[in-house]
């Protein structure tokens, strides 16, 4: 091999620890990552023996994520998104001749695509971005003080309302502040539209401890970036919000984890972890609630599976992100075995309004909406809110194009035809419709774009994304997209009609025989494609 | 054992089981034949390749017997239309990625459920790749791989606590490997051989089995197997020694693997490189 070979200085050196630390493995080759550029084998090698982990463990850990490099490759790096926002929008994968420059997935700016993100030694080189919510304040509520308030000052969120949702939590006792997120009838807003009250009253009652309290900010689904908004922008709701569920739960450590492409949402939660803290809202009284609570942030890297609560457990605990076969359920067995409340950053937020000292506030929903509309960005609106009112929200189709489809709640979505846009944005509404609200992810489409373009690139994103643990969809994703490019490109394996049998066939033994809702979810926007709006002209 | 009993019904017939047991195990109580392969008898279940999948009544997706504990009134079905197309389409998954020619009743089960792994054309990608040659005691085919995790975690913490290799890459690329993929004489391998009693798709092999292979003297037809005590050291394991009676022009016996049974007490399969591949000092 050839050698710069860079020795990483901040590698955490030292004797080896007494214990494996198996915990501190993603946090180590993060550290030394950043370093250098890229994992040398010598680096990857002396981490395995100081954390006392095996060599080949914490390769086969390190190279599960798509963020590391195992070649030399620069510190300053300018990731391209690859997304199919983005692809839709001009975007084009970088050559192997330009060694900065990396494709990457949805890098969650899809408002401002075809997006790019600077980074030198996982840090952000540009300043954060404007935040990118056309609404006045009056008409927010999650999102009141996005854009509005400094996110470095406590006092400025203090000023704005901040931590008055904690100082109700003092007074109402943890029994009431769960009953009260019961009453709420509040849903998990990453997807599976879970009723949150019955999590907290799970984690309170189940057995043994410590219980954690997890954020999950993995936010992946392509074309959703409402979670970054928040944590770039309000990341001390975030914090509020997680002290909160620790009382009411009876958890005393909460972690964050947050995707490795939301560089500056991680700095300003850390600031804010750290500002906090030092104003006694974490630490052995955390709050002024008599317990202790703390907060830790944990950086993904680069996989989208980890948004999958039992992936995401997998990651912090220093394992390969592989999603764990439930039951048991995270509220039983869920953080390093334990008891543990995880919530989506938006479900979290939601916290703050339900415990609102002068009484709930009505419910909203984000929607990252992208694509062929006149103002994308993040738009807050009451539940029930139609997609057609979102869609005017947002400027509607530009001028002299017309809606092709809108996909709903990202890749593993749903395809909606412009005459289905009249349907209420709500679980029951959506899924009367065969669709769902997913993680509120809204790309519109227009007639310029070729959608069978649009689906080899969601196939495209499953077959990167799978974990490889499970059979269907470790082989499947890449059967269905085999499948698709011939398609595309006009090269069927026998008739149309037979390859769209083979994407049925795939498709059902993913969706019901696949580990987690990645496999079981990678079929759902290509069916619709085919059945729906015919893209293959095959559908009956 | 405590003596509870769970109550299920496996296709509408009633099987009482001991508290604990899996689906899989109820589905056996029942007499039905359930595939499986990346199931081992010495491992913790890890329900990967999803073949032994079965309809339970109030789930939305499939459940995997193998490791899904039975539960008081579960009703189980294992022959819809759903289960049976699942365990179709893993076996055309696998069938048209990976070499399943040493496997066994994977014929036996593409008939059963009319899997067909060559419909998804010549091109289909594959995991093919040269076989791994880099030292005396055993070989590592990964063209044959099912990703089943069983030696991983024979090799890891559910028995050698060596940590030699694991799981690496993710994906369809995702595959076994040591550290950056060194060769095992450069790796932690201590030569335990346990990696190659608990493959399924005999992916990992002996170099005795792989050289008769390659020659076109393996024949199974004239091997016997002897249990015997490895005279190593105190410990006692129990040895099975696989005999092949007459190798190419040699006339002789030959031991040409070793292994041990899995319901042995002392060994659970398991031997260390003296047990496994210290039989060499027999033949003169």
């Amino acid at each position: 091999m050839t050698d710069p070979r860079p020795v990483p200085v901040a590698l955490p050196v030292g004797p080896p620890v007494t214990r494996p630390r198996r915990d501190a493995l993603l946090p180590a080759l993060h550290e030394a990552h950043d370093a250098a550029g890229w994992l040398a084998p010598e680096a990857l090698d002396a981490i395995a023996d100081r954390l006392r982990l095996g060599r080949a463990e914490v390769f086969g850990v390190a190279s599960s994520y798509a963020s590391f490099a195992f070649t030399p490759r620069p510190r300053r790096l300018r990731r391209v998104c690859t997304g199919v926002m983005c692809v839709v929008a001009g975007a084009e994968a970088p050559g192997a001749d330009a060694p900065g420059v990396v494709a990457s997935p949805c890098l969650g700016r899809c408002e401002q695509a075809p997006a790019v993100l600077d980074t030198d030694g996982g840090r952000a080189v540009a300043p954060v971005a404007p935040a990118p919510v056309p609404q006045p304040p009056t008409e927010r509520s999650l999102l009141r003080r996005v854009g509005v308030v400094d996110p470095s000052s406590l006092d400025d969120y203090r000023a704005h309302g901040g931590t008055a949702a904690l100082g109700h939590a003092r007074t109402l006792g943890p029994a009431a502040v769960r009953a009260a997120v019961t009453a709420s009838g509040l849903t998990g807003r990453g997807g599976a539209a879970f009723p949150a009250g019955r999590k907290w009253e799970a984690v309170a009652a189940a057995a043994g401890g410590p219980k954690y309290v997890v954020a999950n900010a993995d936010e992946s689904e392509p074309g959703t970036f409402k979670d970054r908004v928040v944590l770039e922008h309000d990341p001390f709701a975030v914090v509020e919000a997680m002290v909160i569920a620790g009382f009411a739960v009876g958890a005393t450590t909460g972690y964050v984890y947050v995707r490795d492409e939301y560089p500056e949402a991680i700095a300003r939660l850390e600031h804010a972890i750290d500002a906090a803290g030092a104003a006694g809202l974490l630490g052995d009284d955390a709050g002024g609630l008599g317990v202790p609570f703390r907060i830790e942030v944990r950086r993904g890297a680069g996989a989208y599976v980890c948004g999958e609560e039992t992936a995401l457990f997998a990651s912090i605990e220093g394992y390969r992100g592989e999603p764990r076969t439930k039951p048991p359920f995270p509220v039983d067995a869920g953080l390093f075995g334990r008891p543990t409340l995880v919530h989506n950053v938006e479900t979290l937020a939601n916290v703050l309004t339900i415990l609102d000292p002068s009484g709930p506030r009505p419910e909203t929903k984000l929607f990252s909406v992208s694509g062929a509309v006149t103002r994308p960005g993040l738009y807050e609106v009451p539940m029930g809110t139609t997609l057609a009112e979102v869609l005017d929200l947002a400027g509607g189709v530009p001028a002299g194009r017309t809606l092709q489809a809108v996909l709903l709640g990202g890749a593993a979505g749903t395809f909606l035809h412009p005459e289905e846009i009249g349907v209420p944005l709500t679980v029951e509404a959506t899924r009367a419709i065969g669709a769902t609200v997913g993680s509120g992810a809204v790309f519109v489409i227009d007639d310029t774009t070729d959608l069978a373009t649009v689906v080899l690139g969601i196939a495209t994103f499953f077959r990167e994304e799978s974990c490889g643990q499970c059979v269907p969809c470790r082989v499947g994703t890449v059967r269905q997209e085999e499948v698709l490019h011939r398609l595309v490109h006009g090269r069927p394996l026998g008739s149309v009609a037979e390859e769209v049998q083979r994407l049925r066939d795939v498709g059902a033994a993913m969706r019901d025989a696949s580990i987690c809702g990645l496999g079981q979810f990678a079929w759902n926007a290509i069916e619709g494609a085919v059945d729906r709006f015919g893209v293959f002209g095959a559908s009956t | 054992m405590s003596g509870h009993e769970v109550a299920v019904t496996v296709d509408g017939r009633p099987v009482v089981v001991p508290e604990g047991a899996t689906v899989l195990d109820a589905c056996t109580a029942a007499g039905i034949d359930t595939p499986t392969l990346c199931f081992g008898d010495t491992v913790a279940a890890r329900n990967v390749c999803r073949i032994c999948v079965v309809d339970v009544a109030g789930s939305r997706a499939l459940v995997p017997s193998c490791s899904r504990p039975a539960e008081p009134g579960m009703e189980i079905a294992t022959d819809t239309p759903r289960v049976r197309h699942a365990r179709r389409m893993v076996l055309e998954l696998l069938g048209s990625s990976v070499d399943l020619s040493l496997t066994d009743h994977v014929e036996e089960w593409n008939a059963r459920y009319g899997a067909d792994p060559d419909r998804f054309g010549p091109d289909a990608a594959t995991v093919a790749q040269p076989v791994k040659v880099d030292n005396d005691c055993f070989v590592r085919d990964y063209s044959r791989c099912i990703l089943c995790y069983q030696c991983t975690d024979a090799c890891g913490e559910q028995w050698q606590h060596t940590f030699a290799i694991a799981i690496a890459g993710r994906g369809f690329d995702a595959t076994v490997s040591t550290e950056h993929g060194v060769g095992l004489p450069d790796s932690a391998c201590v030569y335990c051989g346990n990696c190659i009693e608990v493959c399924p798709t005999d992916a990992l092999m002996f170099r005795t089995e792989f050289d008769l292979r390659t020659m076109g003297t393996w024949a199974s037809e004239r091997q016997t197997r002897t249990d015997t005590i490895c005279a190593f050291c105190g410990v006692g394991c129990t040895l099975t020694l696989h005999v092949q009676h007459g190798v190419g022009d040699d006339d002789g016996d030959r031991i040409v693997k070793v292994t041990s049974p899995h319901s042995s007490s002392v060994t659970a399969g398991n031997l260390c490189i003296k047990g496994r591949f210290g039989a060499g000092h027999v033949h003169p």
